[in-house]
């Protein structure tokens, strides 16, 4: 059994408690961020959602799980909006296994 | 292309066609194993896309749902509501197998309350918008969770893809091609110590023949 994280700021993944995800909410510095995303990696949560305006300063540590099998760290827009970052994600991976975006058309 | 440093002898020789034909059997197969994983992980990373936009524009309602309930209730209300969840989420991850490269896939189940009552809260002292906002968020979650298991399988197989192409590369482009210039050369090699021997042999010949009948002194008598 797994469970569900979710990371971001307090006012953007509240909801989210209600549904039964595990919530953290976090705005500390980037030590902090990265600390707490390290630990919950640990914990055994298989699925970390993160929100891009929380994302922003820990991109290496996200990275850093791209290739492991677990957890899946899966951003999403946070209340402000959509930063865009996830859907540059996608992106990465196609010009990574393509060598060039070539469904760049659909956006 | 640089030649393999080694001996040019017969052993050899045969130690590097048997090299080059497993090379060759390599490569095809990891060829095939190359196109098969990029026609899987384009569909896969497709129906990424078209999800991960269905979520951010799903999010976003519930998002603008959840701010005009905050507007309308005190902090500590919304969060006494929420923070006692009904419905309890767990996860079973378990993993697939695609083209050798190991990707999760995701089942949930929700524990608890189930039908439509998710509110894990009284309606008296809580704003409709909430409630909406709560039907929006459970919408979502679905989503959400095929939306990781699209995502973290297109960056398993963009990396997987990646290193079958440089072994593919690599075996094309450097290992068949020294190993073929490598066997050519001990063929060559061979060849021409064949013929030097053969001169060599021709030469003795010729030498013990004149040994024997002393040709040249029978010529300058009958001249």
């Amino acid at each position: 059994m797994h469970k569900i994280a979710v990371m971001g700021d307090k006012d953007s993944i509240l909801g989210f408690k209600a549904i039964g995800f595990d919530i953290y909410p976090t705005t500390g510095s980037k030590d902090e961020k990265a600390g707490l995303l390290n630990s919950l990696a640990e914990d055994g949560y298989a699925l970390i959602y993160i929100t891009e305006d929380t994302a922003v300063d820990i991109m290496d540590e996200i990275s850093r799980y791209r290739s492991s099998y677990f957890p899946a760290i899966i951003l999403i827009p946070g209340s402000k909006g959509s930063l865009g970052i996830g859907k540059r994600f996608v992106k990465e991976s196609i010009e990574k296994a393509v060598g060039a975006d070539i469904l760049a058309h659909n956006e | 292309m640089a030649r393999l440093n080694v001996n040019p002898t017969r052993m050899v020789l045969t130690n590097l066609k048997r090299k080059l034909r497993t090379a060759r059997r390599g490569h095809k197969l990891l060829k095939d194993k190359r196109d098969e994983l990029m026609k899987k992980f384009l569909a896969i990373v497709r129906e990424n896309r078209k999800e991960r936009e269905l979520v951010e524009e799903m999010l976003k309602d519930v998002y603008s749902r959840f701010v005009m309930a905050r507007a309308l209730m005190s902090d500590t209300h919304l969060e006494e509501a929420l923070i006692f969840p009904k419905q309890k989420v767990t996860l079973k991850a378990s993993s697939k197998n695609i083209m050798s490269v190991k990707v999760p896939v995701f089942e949930f189940s929700t524990e608890g309350q189930t039908g439509d009552d998710i509110f894990p809260y009284g309606f008296a002292s809580t704003s409709g918008e909430l409630d909406g906002a709560m039907v929006a968020l459970q919408k979502v979650t679905p989503h959400l969770l095929r939306l990781a298991e699209l995502e973290k399988t297109a960056q398993l197989m963009a990396d997987e893809i990646e290193k079958t192409r440089r072994r593919v590369n690599a075996l094309e482009y450097v290992m068949i091609p020294s190993l073929e210039e490598t066997i050519k050369y001990i063929v060559m090699k061979l060849d021409e110590n064949e013929r030097g021997n053969l001169t060599r042999l021709m030469k003795v010949k010729d030498m013990m023949l004149e040994q024997a009948h002393h040709y040249k002194e029978k010529m300058a008598q009958t001249e």
